[in-house]
């Protein structure tokens, strides 16, 4: 009895990979569908619309649900220091001398500290941005009112497609396409060095990722493909999760930079670089900056090697802003390729909160949303202009992506939630400050109170 | 985020922080999560210094608060004199000198000054000069606060020459120092009630 059962039992699981394999895999590896995914998102987005019109029905009389889908508790003031402190020294004439300091000065800074301590903008950008309605997740469900039956019961299925369903076959997807990954790199890394090994590889590697990509539901749309980042350069994006590489490399071979892992991580990481050359340093590497810009600029100057792919801000950020970039990459001198990735909150949370979740339960709730569906644009290629330092230069590309990706563009940096502030930021609005009060002349200052 | 009322019971003295301080129920309950979220040690309270270090403690975590030039002195308006932690209550009575002024609010003579009332306001900023809490801004603390917001931009001549000319403008009785009538008389033409009130949304 127990010899049929577990024979049962293979059979199953064997009908169960040839299918995934013949409806999923073999289409994800030569890049055509079978229209089963499509059909998917066609039903889940008509049953999302179908529940936001019910709640905003039910909410309607009780007026409770919220016009704007902000996460802020205040609003702020936009004012510029000059302009406010000049509304706040309108009421008295400006003093000859003695500089142009009133005691409502303080009016200003006061506001702003009280504004940063209700709320302040860093902060801010590490939770998960909220939804303008519900999207029959339990995660997102924050409260919890009876509507109808119906929404109940749509919600209950979708519980149940979600985790019994959903769920493996994206486990067992995953899976896949990582033992692919390895696999598929190892095995092309002991070929020669023939034109034919750089073909195999990269469509060893775009496979894989296409695999790992159905293995989220990921509906991904790319614009501007013209623009799409050319050997010998460098890619930019905005970074939300470790998905994003996922999402990018569906779409073209990059070479990876980072640092050396152990454990899974590392026997990946050691595949990949045998097929093609990724750069990854030692630990101890990445503290010497001349050292990783000098790798970096070799692999950059040689033309046969995929661009790289660099996430500058460093930390992942929830997607509703980009954080300060750092100069690193932008010092090396070549050809920026600026990506802005944009996810669609409604299907799944794309963003990794590392502080709260792990990478293992992070994809578990990856896998565990209705999909991933996002927006990537490729923008024109930027150079460093004449007289343009790399700080400027950064500033300008994350402007353009953060415009690109309707992202609000903050100039903090997203590193230092964890660290202190440096003191060259007080000190510009120390600096600022000063010159509302003594001008920026200060020889004439002190003369004319001389003259008193 | 919930807004239900059942999870505002949670917090303790919810409602009379609601009735003392004009808050509504949803405000109470994101500020609790703000002061939670400043609350590192999850103490329920949150500290003024570090011990061994001297540095800013819970309040440190605000990167804004650290290159504000006055921030120092924002945060000890938090602590009461001698204090070194401050609760949840005492979290939301500050900040609710914030809240805007409700112009047509009648209140009869029994009632204490609300908090966001206009004289409250302007005591709230007087102190951010008299750190001593003596009543009195003296010359010394204006120079103090001076220092803070002007930094290493100034000589210290500038400086002298700032805060004697302010106090010239201010001190009426000729104490050499600025007390909070003198104060409140300087800024009379000020509308402070819109200069030192912060939007609180739904």
């Amino acid at each position: 009895m127990e010899g049929d059962f577990w024979a049962a039992a293979i059979w199953a699981l064997e009908i169960w990979l040839y299918l995934i394999i013949s409806t999923i895999m073999i289409p994800a590896m030569f890049g055509f569908s079978l229209g089963i995914s499509e059909t998917y998102m066609t039903i889940l987005v008509q049953t999302l619309e179908w529940a936001t019109l019910k709640i905003q029905k039910a909410n309607a009389d009780e007026r409770t649900l919220k016009s704007s889908p902000s996460n802020g508790l205040i609003q702020r003031e936009d004012g510029s220091m000059e302009k406010e402190l000049e509304e706040l020294r309108r009421s008295r004439p400006k003093p000859p001398v003695g500089g142009d300091f009133t005691l409502s000065d303080c009016f200003y800074f006061t506001r702003r500290g009280i504004e940063s301590i209700v709320e302040d903008e860093v902060t801010q950008r590490f939770s998960s941005e909220e939804l303008v309605s519900w999207n029959l997740l339990t995660r997102t469900n924050n409260d919890f009112q009876y509507i109808s039956l119906k929404l109940t019961l749509v919600y209950g299925l979708g519980i149940f497609v979600r985790y019994c369903i959903l769920a493996p076959l994206r486990i067992t997807l995953a899976c896949i396409g990582l033992t692919w990954l390895v696999i598929g790199t190892s095995a092309v890394g002991l070929l020669p060095n023939w034109r034919i090994k750089f073909w195999l590889s990269e469509w060893v590697h775009v496979m894989c990722y296409r695999i790992c990509a159905r293995g989220l539901s990921a509906t991904i749309r790319y614009h501007n493909r013209e623009n799409k980042p050319k050997k010998g350069g460098i890619c930019v994006a905005n970074h939300t999760s470790p998905i994003d590489i996922v999402i990018l490399c569906n779409d073209g071979c990059y070479a990876m930079v980072g640092q050396v892992h152990g454990g899974l991580m590392g026997v990946i990481q050691r595949a990949m670089v045998r097929s093609c050359p990724h750069v990854w340093f030692e630990r101890a590497e990445m503290k010497d900056r001349h050292l990783v810009t000098k790798r970096l600029k070799d692999h950059v100057n040689d033309k046969t090697k995929l661009p790289i792919l660099i996430f500058p801000e460093g930390t992942c950020v929830n997607n509703t802003s980009v954080m300060m970039f750092k100069k690193g990459s932008f010092e090396i001198g070549a050809t920026i390729y600026p990506v802005a990735i944009k996810y669609d909150l409604k299907f799944g949370d794309a963003f990794w909160n590392s502080s709260k979740y792990s990478m293992v339960s992070y994809l578990l709730r990856m896998m565990t949303s209705w999909a991933l569906v996002c927006n990537v644009w490729y923008l024109p290629a930027m150079h460093q202009q004449e007289g343009e330092d790399a700080v400027q230069f950064a500033n300008r590309v994350k402007s353009a992506i953060a415009h690109r990706g309707g992202l609000v563009d903050l100039q903090w940096d997203g590193g230092l939630k964890r660290a202190k502030v440096k003191e060259s930021f007080k000190e510009q609005q120390q600096k600022q400050y000063s010159s509302m009060v003594v001008g920026d002349d200060s020889s004439s200052f002190f003369l004319s109170s001389l003259t008193v | 985020m919930g807004s239900s009322n059942s999870s505002v019971n949670n917090i303790p003295n919810a409602q009379e922080l609601m009735q003392e301080t004009g808050f509504s129920a949803a405000h109470i309950l994101r500020l609790h999560e703000r002061f939670e979220f400043l609350d590192k040690h999850k103490c329920g309270q949150l500290r003024l210094v570090d011990r061994p270090t001297n540095q800013p403690q819970d309040f440190g975590a605000v990167q804004e608060l650290a290159l504000n030039p006055i921030g120092d002195s924002i945060i000890s308006a938090f602590f009461s004199p001698g204090q070194e932690t401050v609760d949840f209550a005492s979290f939301v009575r500050i900040l609710a000198h914030f809240r805007p002024t409700d112009r047509n609010q009648s209140r009869d003579g029994a009632q204490q000054e609300p908090a966001n009332s206009s004289i409250r306001k302007l005591k709230f900023a007087f102190q951010m000069y008299d750190q001593d809490r003596d009543g009195k801004i003296s010359r010394a603390e204006l120079l103090q606060v001076l220092r803070a917001m002007l930094g290493i931009q100034v000589t210290e001549e500038q400086l002298q020459s700032i805060a004697e000319r302010a106090i010239q403008e201010a001190d009426l009785d000729r104490d050499d120092a600025i007390s909070f009538d003198e104060f409140r008389k300087s800024l009379e033409k000020v509308d402070i009630d819109h200069k030192m009130s912060i939007r609180f949304l739904r």
